[in-house]
């Protein structure tokens, strides 16, 4: 491995190491919960993360907003951070809250149709639906199902 | 302080304090763009993420339930799944460039190349702009259509397409019955 555990090595990566923990807070948050609103909450914690681990590679020390003068008079000392993430996670964050909104409509939905939001009491219900449908079919072919 | 109120969103059970806190979060994060210079992104995720994914939480919380009941399932896998994972995430960090380095390959290919010609090309002083809508407007393009699509979704999942064709077909049902 070519890197040694130097105090600067571990300030220059303490800004990943954060956003993976957020990122696992959120993952988890999405895998353990049953409430679904939660889930969609926990989508959101993960989703941000990614977006500051993007912001934080097009940071650069010393640097300053990417923002010219008015007079267009650029200073070439001045040190501008990178632009180009800044752009991607901007469409990021808008195509997020729409995944976000449909989501939520999907859970809407879901509460009409089932009366609950939690995951397991949903499971249990389609295991019943299953189970009824079986027994209808088994009764037509004469059997079993 | 983004890591804590994460934690609690986790904790929490009563989910309007969930909602309120993933506001709080979002707003934390826009702080934390400003600090690394992103002002476009983090007012961008100011009115986005604290403002309206914070309604349209709380507007489904109107329609559904308040609390969330206790899962019943155990958090192990989850966790252990989680750490395999954020353990990964970590080991590909490793060989990242440091935090802030201006030498990073992030920084020594397209960017400072739309920093110098955009004065000249697009004659915009806010860069993100000027990229936004005129370097990559084929992306921007793209984003409008997501935009679009997922408002045709919303607003037929709300509207009850389905939910009046399926009482038109026990309607159906019914007088063939009778």
């Amino acid at each position: 491995m070519g890197f040694e555990l130097t105090q600067e090595y571990i300030l220059g990566h303490m800004n990943y190491w954060l956003f993976s923990v957020l990122m696992m807070t959120g993952l988890y948050i999405v895998v353990a919960k049953g409430n679904l609103v939660k889930k969609i909450v926990g989508l959101n914690i993960f989703q941000t993360s990614v977006f500051m681990l993007y912001i934080s590679t097009g940071k650069i020390t010393g640097g300053t907003a990417p923002i010219f003068p008015l007079d267009m008079e650029v200073d070439p000392n001045v040190i501008y951070s990178n632009p180009l993430p800044h752009v991607l996670i901007l469409t990021a964050i808008v195509v997020g809250i729409s995944t976000t909104a449909l989501g939520l409509a999907l859970i809407v939905r879901i509460q009409e149709e089932f009366n609950t939001i939690e995951e397991d009491e949903i499971l249990e219900i389609e295991r019943a639906i299953v189970l009824a449908e079986n027994a209808i079919h088994g009764d037509s072919m004469g059997g079993r199902a | 302080m983004l890591i804590l109120t994460a934690i609690a969103v986790v904790r929490m059970h009563s989910l309007f304090a969930v909602a309120m806190l993933s506001g709080v979060f979002s707003l934390l994060s826009a702080l934390l763009f400003v600090t690394l210079d992103a002002v476009d992104v983090a007012f961008t995720e100011a009115a986005v993420g604290a403002g309206i994914s914070t309604v349209l939480v709380l507007g489904t919380l109107a329609l559904t339930s308040r609390f969330e009941k206790p899962t019943k399932r155990s958090p192990i896998i989850p966790l252990f799944v989680v750490f395999v994972t954020g353990a990964a995430l970590i080991y590909g960090t490793l060989d990242m460039p440091n935090f802030g380095s201006p030498d990073a390959p992030a920084q020594t290919h397209v960017g400072p190349d739309y920093l110098e010609r955009s004065v000249e090309e697009i004659d915009i002083p806010n860069v993100v702009t000027a990229i936004l809508a005129s370097y990559r407007g084929y992306d921007t393009l793209g984003e409008t259509a997501v935009v679009f699509t997922a408002g045709i979704g919303v607003l037929l999942l709300i509207s009850g397409f389905s939910r009046r064709r399926r009482r038109d077909d026990d309607d159906d049902e019914e007088s063939e019955e009778t």
